[in-house]
């Protein structure tokens, strides 16, 4: 009796502790395997994207594919840096990147803690949002006849 | 007697050389001839091959593995560039040109100057500042045997595509002047982001 409770409580645990651990984006599916492909399709390049909010990082309006960002070279920077925008057409990085978010100093150059852009730069999809949102920018940012 | 021969002609004097020579041995000649210039240019065309380039590790194990993440590689339609449709010419007289200069290559590979990665990472900005050199020279030929900027569609390009290419094409700018990269990862390069870079300035696009 005792051993079939331990059992049961065991596999009960288990469940619950596969409910609790985080799910990877692959799913169930082990390494080995293949998973579905997503079918989003990357709307075309635009002009820069309007902004919701102030401090919003802007979001990227072109494909990145390829656009690697590894120690010897920032494919970001070969057109978004300061020297490079004015002929690539592309937005400077901003002003902000140059500060030290540690000590508030004003570096020479662009900091390293900014290094990685798209970890706050991001490409979008055309796809529904998983979740709704009632989000609504302040009204200095509102568009007209943008939601 | 020697204005006879001279009256002659070239098409006299092979077959006189042809008649004491043999027609058989001429034959056989020509034959030969056929062969060793077949077989030439096959082992050209074997040495002109994915298989080949990456036969050699220093290649398997540093560009080839970088390569594969790239549109060139792998990619919607499928239609590929391979190592030598990029570092080989297709007209025969460039081509033995390079080849002639890849056997100074085979030397280094022997020698092992870049048979570990430290090694390759090393001498990286050396070589594709060849490369650049050599394809800024030949206005990016091997990039132009497939993608010819005459039958570009600028409609059909993205954005930042179709203006950067009328303008740069006007000013007498080549492919790898802003691609560079297309296939491989960059040297080490001086962009103004964190600590310096202990490398030469490349200038990229
Ligand atoms: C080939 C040049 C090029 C490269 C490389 C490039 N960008 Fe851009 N980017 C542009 C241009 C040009 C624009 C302006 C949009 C337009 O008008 O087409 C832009 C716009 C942006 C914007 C929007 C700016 C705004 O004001 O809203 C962000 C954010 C951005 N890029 C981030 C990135 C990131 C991150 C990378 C690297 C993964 C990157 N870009 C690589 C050319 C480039
Ligand atoms: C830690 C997050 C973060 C990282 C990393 C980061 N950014 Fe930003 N970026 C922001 C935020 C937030 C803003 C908007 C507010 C501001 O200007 O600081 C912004 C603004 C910008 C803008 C618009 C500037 C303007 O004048 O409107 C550009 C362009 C940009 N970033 C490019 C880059 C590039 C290129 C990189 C990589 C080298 C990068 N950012 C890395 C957060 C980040
Ligand atoms: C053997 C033919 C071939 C050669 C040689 C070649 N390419 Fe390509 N390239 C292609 C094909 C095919 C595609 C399109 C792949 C696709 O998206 O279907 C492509 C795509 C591209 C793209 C678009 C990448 C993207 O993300 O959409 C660029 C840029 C490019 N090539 C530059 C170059 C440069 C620069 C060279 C010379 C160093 C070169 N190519 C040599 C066949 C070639
Ligand atoms: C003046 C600079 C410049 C020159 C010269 C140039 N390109 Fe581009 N090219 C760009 C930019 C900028 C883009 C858009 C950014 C990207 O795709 O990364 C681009 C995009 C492309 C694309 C993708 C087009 C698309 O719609 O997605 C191809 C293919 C390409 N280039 C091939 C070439 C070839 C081949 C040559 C030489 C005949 C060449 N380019 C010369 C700047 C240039
Ligand atoms: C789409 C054209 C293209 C293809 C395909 C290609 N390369 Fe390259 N390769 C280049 C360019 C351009 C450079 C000059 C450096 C750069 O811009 O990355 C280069 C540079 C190199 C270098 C010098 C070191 C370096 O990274 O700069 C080596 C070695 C090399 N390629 C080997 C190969 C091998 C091996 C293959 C096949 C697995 C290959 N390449 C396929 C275009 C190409």
């Amino acid at each position: 009796m005792l051993t079939v409770l331990a059992a049961a409580a065991l596999a009960l645990s288990s469940s619950l502790l596969a409910q609790d651990r985080p799910q990877s984006l692959r799913g169930a599916t082990p390494i080995t395997g293949t998973t579905k492909v997503d079918q989003h399709q990357r709307g075309p390049d635009q002009g820069p994207i309007p902004r919701d909010y102030v401090q919003q990082p802007p979001l990227i309006p072109h494909k990145i594919d390829e656009y690697r960002i590894d120690l010897n070279f920032n494919k970001c920077m070969d057109c978004h840096a300061w020297s490079k925008a004015k002929e690539a057409g592309a937005t400077k990085v901003s002003l902000t990147h140059f500060r030290d978010q540690a000590s508030g100093a004003e570096l020479a150059n662009i900091s390293p803690s900014r290094y990685f852009c798209n970890q706050c730069h991001v490409p979008q999809v055309e796809a529904k949002p998983l979740v709704g949102n009632s989000f609504k920018p302040v009204d200095a940012l509102a568009q007209p006849g943008r939601k | 007697m020697a204005q006879d021969r001279h009256n002659k002609g070239l098409i006299g004097r092979l077959w006189t050389m042809l008649m004491r020579i043999g027609p058989w041995t001429a034959l056989g000649l020509f034959a030969a001839g056929i062969v060793f210039w077949g077989g030439f240019n096959w082992t050209l065309e074997l040495t002109n091959t994915e298989t080949f380039c990456i036969s050699c590790h220093e290649m398997q194990e540093n560009v080839y593995k970088e390569y594969r993440d790239t549109v060139h590689y792998q990619n919607r339609t499928g239609v590929r560039a391979t190592c030598p449709d990029c570092h080989v010419p297709k007209e025969w007289i460039f081509k033995i040109a390079r080849k002639v200069q890849a056997t100074n290559e085979l030397w280094h590979h022997f020698m092992g100057t870049i048979d570990t990665p430290e090694k390759f990472r090393a001498k990286r900005g050396v070589l594709a500042q060849h490369e650049w050199a050599r394809m800024k020279a030949n206005d990016s030929r091997e990039c132009r045997n497939c993608h010819a900027y005459g039958y570009m569609d600028y409609s059909k390009q993205a954005r930042r595509a179709n203006q950067a290419h009328p303008k740069g094409f006007d000013e007498g700018k080549t492919c790898i002047d802003c691609h560079k990269g297309v296939a491989h990862r960059l040297p080490p390069t001086e962009q103004n982001i964190g600590a310096p870079k202990k490398a030469a300035k490349l200038e990229t696009r």
